[in-house]
């Protein structure tokens, strides 16, 4: 069997579990972000007429995570937000991160971080890129309101399709100023938008095994721009390292891995020893480029920031980079932590000072100009160069602007040119 | 028989039928009024009531990809509309399912604006240039969920189920 498949055998309490398979996993997290008000009103018409009382099936397995529009940007916002907050004390939920300097972020970010996913567990989320935990090993995927309202009635994922696996092998070290934002940047280009639709990207090799937590996430919040249900990297010693030190994990930690003649549909490798720093360029994630094609081009806004990029290791490459200088006249540079706790790591370091003396904004974490509902919206015709996930029309908030997608030493190479610039040569 | 009023490319995401701006609206009752924001003049003719009930928005491949936002869903299914595309993005696919928004799968369909679309058990019978597509049945993982009329009264069974 395949690591999905493992996962989803155990969780559904089969011996085993085969690509095609129609299994009903019990859920071991459940996430969601603003959307929860929705959740919430699907879950109340679950109930109606029922008879029974409106109760989710475990409030300890329930994570809801502000952070899409932190502070809220309107009184509609702040009402939804108002409602799930009076919803999570009435049902006891404890994993709930309200707009907070201490614990609040991004929920891709604050999972991880507080240690609410472990490997071989089964989580499910509101917001398509729950693809990210899978660098933890773990099956987890993106739903949509209803189907969640579905999983806090009945705990299970119902008539879930084991979906077929992609096995990625990749090998070699990555060249100074390419890193996992490139690679998978350049797997999605040649995959396509669609080429991993309804499948899993299983991660493997040396490189995967060399690389940190961190890029892992990266890699596998963009599983999702290749169509994938998930991307996963099997737990190991990094896995484990990882919630043991940074997020506080303590009893045991189960690995699971593919079994030896486990069948895959198609295997991919890439060496990244020759990798180029890659660039998505609007309006499509797949249209990805080798940096060279794109070099000159004027940038408007630089983001850094995000569930793909806004990690510490992200903010110090960028801070490096941007040590001493300043952000070219004519561009903007945002700078939106992950969490709470990375933006305070990054304050102790120094970086966030280093970011600003340079120039840059610095942001609150959440999902800031990402999805174009909060601040950051580009004026018509302008270009963003950002390290976020999206660069579909309309995405940073006007139809009328282009996203290009970068790593985040591209973005900080950019920011003190005003133009797309090799970070090789900066 | 319905008509073709939108005819769209590949790869159209959840951000172009409701863009996010618009997230902080969840009612199906308000969602609508947002489906195409961006498409000035095809959502100015769907607020108007210009289409007949059950026209057809034809897309091609990756329908729906992005954001898991369910409003793309609902904002449709509030205009009364049935999508059929090439290919569609698994979790689009899957709130359509869930919602009982009306979607076919139809890998080869060709198909422009105005043409007539009848839609059998089976297949896609394009009546304006007299050609036909075979369909792609939906998962069957999918079908009693299809069955019970979406996934609320789904659920609401085998809650009910449980308790008995």
């Amino acid at each position: 069997m395949t690591v999905v498949e493992k996962i989803l055998a155990r969780a559904s309490g089969l011996p085993s579990v085969r690509a095609g398979d129609v299994v009903e996993p019990r859920v071991d997290l459940a996430m969601s972000h603003e959307n929860a008000a929705l959740v919430i009103n699907q879950f109340q018409e679950v109930f109606e007429g029922t008879g029974l009382d409106a109760k989710v099936w475990d409030p300890s397995k329930i994570a809801i995570i502000f952070d899409h529009r932190v502070p809220a940007e309107s009184p509609k916002t702040a009402t939804n937000q108002k409602k799930i907050r009076e919803f999570v004390a009435a049902h006891g939920i404890t994993k709930f991160h309200d707009v907070r300097g201490d614990v609040g972020g991004i929920c891709h970010q604050i999972l991880p971080e507080f240690g609410y996913v472990r490997p071989g567990s089964v989580v499910v989320g509101t917001d398509s890129h729950t693809t990210s935990h899978g660098a933890l090993g773990a099956f987890s995927f993106g739903v949509g309101a209803t189907e969640m309202a579905s999983a806090w009635a009945l705990g299970i994922a119902v008539n879930v399709e084991a979906p077929a696996t992609i096995r990625v092998e990749v090998k070699g070290a990555f060249p100074p100023m390419v890193g996992p934002k490139d690679l998978i940047l350049y797997l999605i280009g040649q995959l396509t938008a669609q080429g991993a639709n309804f499948k899993v990207l299983e991660f493997h090799g040396e490189t995967i095994r060399n690389m940190s937590t961190s890029g892992r996430l990266a890699i596998c919040n963009m599983s999702v721009e290749a169509g994938a249900t998930s991307g996963i990297v099997p737990g190991d010693e990094e896995t484990i390292r990882y919630l043991r030190e940074e997020a506080g994990v303590v009893g045991g930690i189960d690995c699971v891995g593919p079994d030896a003649d486990a069948q895959y549909v198609r295997t991919v490798e890439v060496d990244v020893s020759a990798l180029v720093p890659q660039i998505a360029c609007p309006h499509a994630v797949d249209n990805v480029k080798p940096i060279d094609q794109v070099l000159g081009t004027r940038v408007h806004q630089i983001v850094i920031g995000s569930c793909t990029n806004g990690r510490l290791d992200d903010l110090a490459d960028a801070a490096a980079l941007l040590r001493g200088k300043k952000v070219a006249q004519g561009t903007r540079m945002l700078v939106f932590p992950a969490s709470s706790r990375i933006f305070g790591q990054a304050l102790d370091k120094g970086y966030i000072h280093d970011l600003m003396k340079a120039g840059a904004v610095v942001m609150n974490s959440g999902c800031g100009p990402c999805l174009g509902v909060h601040e950051g919206a580009l004026g018509d015709g302008e270009t963003a160069l950002s390290t976020t996930n999206r660069n579909f029309k309309g995405r940073m908030g006007n139809p009328t602007g282009f996203v290009y997608l970068c790593s985040p030493v591209v973005a900080a190479a950019s920011a003190l040119t005003g133009v797309i610039t090799d970070p090789r040569k900066a | 028989m319905a008509k073709v009023i939108l005819k769209l490319e590949n790869d159209i995401s959840t951000d172009d039928i409701y863009p996010g701006r618009f997230m902080a609206t969840v009612l199906p009752t308000e969602t609508p009024q947002f489906a195409f924001f961006d498409r000035t003049d095809f959502n100015a003719k769907l607020r108007a009531g210009a289409f007949a009930p059950d026209s057809i928005i034809v897309g091609g491949e990756n329908f729906g990809c992005g954001s898991s936002r369910e409003q793309a869903c609902s904002t449709l299914k509030g205009h009364r509309v049935a999508v059929v595309a090439r290919s569609i993005a698994r979790i689009f696919l899957q709130n359509s399912i869930n919602l009982g928004l009306p979607v076919v799968i139809c890998p080869g369909l060709e198909a422009g604006e105005g043409d007539e679309l009848e839609i059998t058990a089976n297949q896609v019978l394009n009546r304006t240039t007299g050609r036909a597509f075979d369909q792609v049945q939906l998962p069957a993982a999918r079908k009693g969920i299809m069955d019970a009329g979406g996934l609320i009264p789904y659920t609401q069974a085998r809650l009910m189920a449980r308790r008995s």
